[in-house]
């Protein structure tokens, strides 16, 4: 049941439908949609290593990688044949199983973030009606990975930034979570491919305020400056993955722009729209808007400079928590008071919430505890 | 376990090398840093892995040939080495340099503090972990300077530039004119860097209040330079020891009050501006004229000893020269400003996290060449 009805975009009513790709037999749909999600997934991370590259380069006024292929564009090749040709070193003092199954624990629960995403209506691995429930619980299990490494390298300064990884998880799960439910209850479902097709318009603009807390809490929660102090490389050199090289470090890489594509997918798919748009075919839609998202990842963490890891708790605690709370108050009414569809007043009553709200937080908000008397 | 073990598990502080090869310390300094947790409880510096005997080898060289050793001190401002050492050298032989030397050697020490705080604000700013934005802007107008400085002399990072009694050679005709534009330039350049930083939310959050020097430490200290103008001690050797010709210009000396990392940052980039206000007297008023006194190439001062100090951009650089009438200094001591500013650093960052030793650290604008010599 969908409770948006914007009356917004007249190519209603949608339904669920089975995909017009090779899928009508089950085994066969299972083994097409997980080789084109891993396909899918490693291309992406080509490109996003391409796009950070390369926009890195431009926001920083040089040129960026540009040697290998045209524009660069093998870049993110020649890294992987680099890493693959490193020597496997694994440290004296390291608990060697744990550190070689590290990687794996960590990587695979990105991609089956995947498993769930629609690329266009129907096109996904498993309609789960609990699709939004599933991200959130296995997208936390890679963190078990990161944990496992920082532990098992025997090194201090892969277990300082193991500790942070867990407290900035732990901390931002919650207003991440919260975020969610708001998007969960203007659209009465929790399956992803239901979500996007409730969204007559986006959510981005029903739920403004929902979009900056889970931008910011996913921003955290994979690592993205200005959170990214579980890897700071001027404080802790590389944090977890400092013991790490050859393969095994490729698969952090990996984890890396993978959790990044994966939590832009999310976004796109929560509150940008998924992969609906006018002209073009809907996994381009998808594509692109996972692009852009991932683009504004890149913009952050050419333009600002890294927060404490006392700032990071207070700015989950105190800011974002409360103010998803709040949001998540307000879209509950919202939802009371008009059953049956939101009007176009919700969207305007909570353009102006959002900029309330934050104004007033960020007046009364301060960073971080300072000194301790030592 | 059961709850009163979980109660009274056992905690204790760890030790974390930072350095020598970490990506913050600039260069090879080495910190050995106890925490608990993220919290610092104790720093206990270790320098010397780049130690040369820069001081030791004054013995054996000439004079002037010790000159370019000067520029290997600290690379990051090597004409302002250069200058130094001179001073020290024509003070103790009572040589007398002309007119437009003076000038010329005013105008490229003060090029030479705009490209040195433009690496120590860039470089505390990638210490704050605004990954590399910051910095590469700054070292692309530091690239303008030394084109400049390789119009002068051909170099770019070890210049040779300063003679005893003047300057190596004179400045070709199309100096002035692209200093001039360059003036122009960076003034603009300048005040962008303020839009985009002055009130960065983070970069407050992260400097300000942060690894506070308070003015009686920095005096006890013997802490100098912008680091100690921002504590509020007003005190630079060219208003407060005149050398050169620094008597013959206006400019100001900017000072900051709660001496932490915000305001080492402001203190750099107002003193850019000032330098800014000093050439361009300076390329007004230069005169024609020698650029170098006539002093022969093996120089024997006068037995005795002799101590010049001059502002470096990182603080007082002194040069102590004892000489015993022959063509090599007896024994040459250089006041390192860059060790001497590390004095207070142990007090400065304890009880502060680990991101804020780095960026304290990187507030202070340390060169290795001159804290190990």
């Amino acid at each position: 049941m969908a409770i948006v009805d914007l009356t917004f975009n007249s190519r209603l009513p949608m339904q669920v439908v089975p995909p017009d790709w090779p899928g009508n037999n089950y085994w066969w749909h299972w083994l097409f949609f997980t080789v084109v999600l891993i396909a899918f997934v490693l291309m992406m991370v080509m490109g996003a290593i391409y796009i950070e590259r390369r926009g890195l380069g431009r926001m920083q006024s040089r040129l960026g990688p540009n040697r290998t292929g045209p524009f660069g564009l093998l870049q993110p090749v020649a890294d992987a044949v680099k890493v693959l040709l490193k020597e496997n070193i694994v440290p004296d003092s390291a608990d060697k199983v744990v550190h070689w199954l590290a990687p794996v624990v960590a990587f695979a629960p990105v991609v089956m973030i995947f498993a769930v995403v629609p690329f266009q209506n129907g096109a996904l691995l498993a309609d789960l009606n609990i699709g939004i429930l599933y991200i959130v619980a296995i997208s936390s299990v890679s963190t078990v990975g990161v944990f496992m490494a920082g532990w098992s390298s025997g090194n201090k300064y892969s277990l300082l930034g193991a500790m942070r990884n867990m407290a900035a998880v732990v901390s931002y799960e919650l207003p991440l979570v919260l975020s969610i439910v708001g998007v969960v209850l203007a659209a009465g479902s929790l399956s992803l491919n239901q979500i996007v097709l409730t969204q007559n318009i986006p959510f981005i603009l029903l739920q403004p305020l929902g979009f900056l807390i889970f931008f910011a809490a996913a921003c955290a929660e994979i690592n993205r400056s200005p959170f990214d102090l579980m890897e700071a490389d001027s404080e802790i050199v590389a944090g977890f993955h400092t013991e790490y090289s050859g393969m095994k470090f490729a698969m952090f890489y990996l984890v890396e722009y993978a959790e990044a594509i994966a939590m832009s997918a999310i976004i796109t798919t929560l509150f940008l729209g998924g992969w609906r748009g006018p002209w073009l075919p809907p996994w381009l839609w998808f594509i692109i808007k996972t692009l852009i998202v991932f683009f504004v990842m890149v913009w952050t963490r050419t333009t600002l400079p890294r927060v404490r890891i006392d700032q990071l708790m207070a700015l989950a605690w105190k800011f974002l928590l409360p103010l998803a709370l709040i949001n998540l108050f307000i879209t509950a009414i919202q939802v009371l008071v008009w059953p049956q569809a939101l009007p176009w007043l919700a969207v305007i009553i909570n353009i102006a919430v959002m900029f309330v709200l934050v104004i007033i937080w960020s007046r009364l908000f301060r960073l971080g505890w300072g000194r301790v008397e030592v | 376990m059961t709850t009163e073990q979980l109660m009274t598990l056992k905690t204790e502080p760890f030790v974390v090398n930072i350095g020598p090869v970490h990506p913050s310390t600039h260069g090879v300094y080495r910190m050995r840093v106890t925490l608990d947790g993220e919290v610092v409880l104790d720093i206990e510096p270790v320098f010397g892995y780049l130690h040369r005997g820069i001081e030791k080898l004054a013995e054996e060289r000439t004079y002037t040939g010790f000159i370019p050793l000067t520029d290997r001190l600290d690379y990051m401002s090597a004409m302002s080495n250069n200058l130094g050492y001179c001073l020290a050298v024509e003070k103790l032989a009572g040589i007398k340099v002309p007119e437009r030397a003076e000038y010329l050697r005013v105008i490229i020490a003060e090029l030479q503090r705009i490209a040195n705080h433009c690496i120590a604000v860039g470089a505390m700013l990638n210490d704050a972990g605004a990954f590399f934005t910051p910095f590469l802007y700054l070292f692309r107008e530091r690239e303008k300077i030394y084109d400049l400085f390789e119009m002068l002399c051909g170099q770019r990072l070890t210049y040779n530039y300063m003679r005893i009694g003047g300057v190596g050679q004179d400045i070709p005709a199309e100096f002035l004119p692209a200093l001039a534009k360059f003036i122009q330039k960076i003034r603009r350049f300048i005040s962008e860097y303020e839009f985009f930083l002055k009130q960065n939310e983070i970069l407050l959050a992260r400097a300000k209040g942060v690894g506070v020097l308070p003015k009686e430490l920095a005096i006890n200290c013997g802490i100098s330079g912008p680091v100690a103008r921002a504590s509020g001690i007003k005190w630079d050797l060219r208003k407060a020891d005149p050398y050169s010709i620094y008597d013959r210009f206006e400019f100001d000396i900017p000072t900051g009050e709660n001496g932490d990392c915000y305001d080492r940052y402001r203190v750099r980039i107002e003193e850019m501006t000032q330098s800014l206000r000093i050439i361009e007297q300076a390329s007004k008023q230069i005169p024609g004229g020698p650029i170098r006194a006539d002093v022969p190439h093996l120089i024997r001062p006068p037995a005795g000893e002799v101590y010049a100090h001059i502002e470096a951009p990182k603080g007082e650089l002194g040069f102590y020269i004892v000489s015993d009438n022959s063509i090599a200094p007896y024994r040459c001591h250089v006041r390192p400003t860059s060790l001497i500013n590390l004095a207070a650093l142990r007090q400065m960052v304890r009880g502060w996290k680990v991101a804020d030793l780095i960026i304290i650290f990187g507030s202070i604008d340390i060169t290795m060449g001159e804290v190990d010599r």
